[in-house]
């Protein structure tokens, strides 16, 4: 039999103000094994855990039961409490009687017996727990950053910094990403591009970054502290080590395919970089566009290339490393407003989203830097901006805020009027936020300073009419119709997640909210961490957010890397499978199910009659081994087991729980 | 005083048994706590780290021993945190369902449902509507057995 103790927990009220405490301490002296029952105000606090210490020692009790929160919460702090004393860590269980019971159950008749059942199934379990020792596994010292842009560069720079090598793996030929779009940025106005470049080629000369751009994680294996991913680098006909940059050959290419970074108002060639910055500044030919792949003749860039660098022969390849931890910094699209038949996006040149827009202000953009239509080249007299189209939007199941809207809109406005000072420009709102330091300040100077009209209200309709584009909707404050006759309408397209992060998170193993932004592991206390042990994530992928936010949460996922990096050895699972090899079949249904190929045949020698017999068995890779279960339901014999939620012990609950009836 | 006496009695609730895997659903259970929902105190959870952990025997069990439901939750299909243990479990459990009904058991009696660790809401609605529907349903008598109760009933 063993010696249990049980310690419940009042947690204040939290569990107090609805589960009878000393009904439950009484209850729980009846359990079998029971030698010890107690009750805390606050058992997680130190003097709670002091009381537990004490009395495994003074009562030498050999399993525990703490009655208490979840044990996702603070299950590792009673184990540690229980190792303070000696005891093996895992000879403890936790039962969950607040969020699980007192805190969804109103009335204390009910909760009460809910708590002791509760109760009764860990005490049953905890006396077939058995001690179990963790693992301690290797961390290979490198990171892998997925995402190039400002997200990505950033935390591969801090990881640098702190000694560790980074890959970071881009699938644009250039690393920037949605900053290098960016003209300028609020709330300080600093040219998007000054501020982005220094740190792309920083983070390009950085002795430990390497960047593989034109690339794309194509798996990803292991477990944290080991990552085996194949990365595979497309071929982009250029050898990068003879390629000088000099651009001759983009300049001589006769083809033009449809300019991605300039989101399609302008062209760029067949062989190109996709922008002026870019790094690393070597080319890549596009396939789809190229006259020698498509039509086997031209190979201009060949003949003219002066260290000969262009390579039609190249292949794919793939790059096979092991990583330490990974770090998802994949960023956002622009939600395609053409879902909105209203503002007539696509089927007139004066309707923008803020992205095209803002290419419409860069020197390098299709406009040459100077703000005119793209209809007839005249600069833009009346610019209409309508907020939050497919954000906030219940009906479209997009409710969510898109959170740079509001500020990039200002920020345009302002910068138009610089431009063109005889422009005038609305603003259609829901409501204007601007939380974020400076941010309300340089919203109220584009309303007082910069004269731009701001509506509380909703577009209802826009078209062409003789030169311009009419405007029609409802100013909600007063009530009355509002038409415009605009130059220029920019539409701020929601903020979404990228078209292919459901991909991402599959092949990474992390999961998503309803629209595709990854998960944080706890909303305001693990902002930066995953579900899945070393991935953590970082800017836009993980939710709409403007550059300084972006900024601070690459820097908290590299800290989190760094950290992870920083281990000799980590702990690995405790709860791992098991199997019994006497009674083993060999039929290794369980190989085939296994996750993480943790299970491998193995031959075993037994005695049979006088002689011995060879035969195979399965073998379960404890490193490997993550603790899913699933080996031991397909096992015909019964033959693995789960330590820690072993048949029995499930079994233990059941039976517990059930004793009621 | 007897099961059998128990259950014809005016106030005769149902046992339900809930098994939650670590991830998701017992997280979303969790959080519909944290969020201070509530849900009959019928149901019951044990955790289990994976729905691929599910062996059809924990549920036979538990049906055994005089649950009245059994309700298996997982991560949303995709979502399992060991990529595939809720494929499995679809799949086997599923086959399972229909074995019970074969055998002439409700089949309503057992089922499962995904929920993530962010739907709170849901985790609360599924243990409501299953009490309830369970309630309508009234007390297992095929599976239960009966024998276990008078070993067992001193304790
Ligand atoms: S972990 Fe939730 S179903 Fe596998």
């Amino acid at each position: 039999m063993p010696r249990t103790g049980v310690f419940i927990c009042h947690c204040g009220s939290n569990i107090a103000g609805t589960v009878d405490i000393d009904k439950t301490v009484e209850a729980s002296r009846n359990f079998p094994g029971v030698v010890h029952a107690d009750e805390y105000r606050y058992l997680c606090s130190e003097m709670g855990q002091d009381i537990i210490t004490k009395a495994i020692k003074e009562n030498d009790l050999d399993r525990v039961v703490v009655g208490t929160c979840s044990p996702r919460m603070h299950e590792n702090t009673f184990r540690k409490a229980a190792a303070e004393a000696g005891l093996n860590p895992y000879l403890l269980e936790v039962a969950n009687i607040r969020e699980h019971c007192s805190w969804v159950h109103k009335d204390m008749e009910e909760a009460t017996p809910k708590a002791i059942a509760l109760l009764r199934a860990a005490a049953a379990k905890a006396a077939l727990n058995e001690a179990l020792e963790a693992p301690r596994l290797d961390v290979e010292k490198r990171a892998l950053v997925i995402g190039g842009g400002i997200a990505g560069i950033q935390a591969a720079l801090d990881i640098a910094e702190a000694g560790y090598v980074v890959d970071i793996v881009e699938k644009d030929p250039s690393i920037g990403g949605r900053m290098a779009q960016l003209e300028k940025t609020f709330p300080t106005l600093d040219c998007s591009a000054c501020i982005l470049t220094p740190k792309m080629v920083e983070a390009a000369q950085h002795p430990n970054i390497n960047l593989l751009t034109y690339s794309e994680v194509d798996e990803v294996k292991g477990f944290v502290g080991q990552f085996d991913v194949k990365i595979k680098q497309k071929a982009r006909y250029v050898d990068p080590v003879k390629c000088t940059g000099c651009g001759i050959c983009w300049e001589k290419c006769p083809s033009k395919a449809s300019s991605e970074f300039e989101m399609g108002l302008a062209k760029r060639k067949s062989i190109y970089v996709p922008f002026a910055q870019a790094v690393p500044m070597v080319p890549v030919i596009d396939r789809d566009s190229c006259l020698y792949f498509r039509k086997g003749r031209c190979q201009i860039c060949e003949q003219e290339c002066p260290p000969q660098a262009i390579d039609y022969e190249q292949q794919d390849e793939i790059i096979e490393r092991r990583y330490g931890a990974i770090v998802v910094a994949t960023g956002f699209d622009q939600l395609d407003p053409t879902i909105y038949g209203e503002y007539g996006y696509g089927q007139h040149p004066d309707i923008l989203t803020g992205l095209e827009f803002e290419r419409i202000f860069n020197a390098s953009g299709p406009t040459g830097g100077k703000v005119v239509k793209l209809s007839d080249g005249k600069p833009p007299k009346k610019v209409v901006f309508i907020q939050c189209i497919g954000s906030r939007d219940k009906a479209r199941g997009m409710n969510y805020c898109s959170k740079i809207c509001c500020m990039y809109t200002a920020k345009q406005a302002i910068l138009l009027k610089e431009k063109v000072p005889d422009a005038k420009s609305y603003v259609f709102y829901i409501d204007v936020r601007t939380g974020g330091k400076g941010y309300e300040e340089f919203q109220r100077r584009a309303a007082e300073e910069y004269d731009v009209a701001y509506m509380r209200g909703q577009v209802g309709k826009i078209f062409p009419e003789d030169d311009h584009l009419v405007v029609r909707g409802i100013d909600s404050l007063t009530n009355r119709n509002i038409e415009i006759k605009a130059d220029m309408v920019v539409l701020a397209a929601a903020t979404v997640a990228r078209a292919d992060a459901p991909e991402v998170g599959r092949l990474v193993g992390i999961n998503s909210d309803s629209y595709h932004f990854f998960n944080e592991a706890h909303p305001k206390l693990k902002p930066v961490e995953t579900h899945t042990a070393g991935i953590f994530i970082a800017g836009a992928c993980q939710a709409p957010k403007d550059i300084p936010e972006t900024v601070s949460q690459a820097s908290a996922a590299a800290v989190k890397a760094i950290g992870l990096l920083s281990k000799e050895k980590l702990q690995g699972e405790a709860c791992t499978a098991e199997v019994i090899q006497s009674e083993c079949s060999g039929c290794l249904n369980c190989e085939a199910i296994c996750p993480y190929t943790a299970i491998t045949p193995v031959e075993i020698e037994e005695r049979y009659k006088d002689g011995v017999l060879k035969r195979t068995v399965a073998e379960v890779n404890p490193a490997l081994c993550q603790g899913c279960g699933s080996c031991a339901v397909t096992c015909r014999s019964g033959s693995i087991n789960l330590k820690g939620f072993s048949n029995d012990q499930i079994m233990a609950e059941v039976d517990a729980i059930c004793l009621q009836r | 005083m007897s099961a059998a006496l128990n259950e014809t009695a005016a106030g005769w609730e149902p046992l339900i048994v809930s098994f939650c895997c670590n991830w998701c659903s017992y997280a979303g259970g969790d959080l519909a706590g944290t969020s201070r929902m509530s849900y009959p105190a019928n149901v019951k959870v044990i955790r289990v780290p994976c729905s691929g952990r599910m062996n059809p025997l924990f549920v036979l069990r538990a049906f055994q021993r005089g649950a009245d439901g059994v309700l298996v939750a997982g991560c949303h299909p995709g979502d399992c945190h060991y990529t595939s243990g809720n494929y499995q479990s679809r799949r086997r459990l599923s086959a399972f369902k229909r074995l019970v009904e074969f055998a002439g058991f409700e089949p309503e009696r057992f089922e499962v449902r995904w929920i993530s660790s962010s739907e709170g809401d849901k985790f609360a609605e599924e243990m409501t509507s299953m009490t309830e529907k369970i309630k309508a349903l009234g007390p297992n008598r095929k599976m239960r057995d009966a024998r276990w109760q008078s070993v067992t009933s001193k304790v």
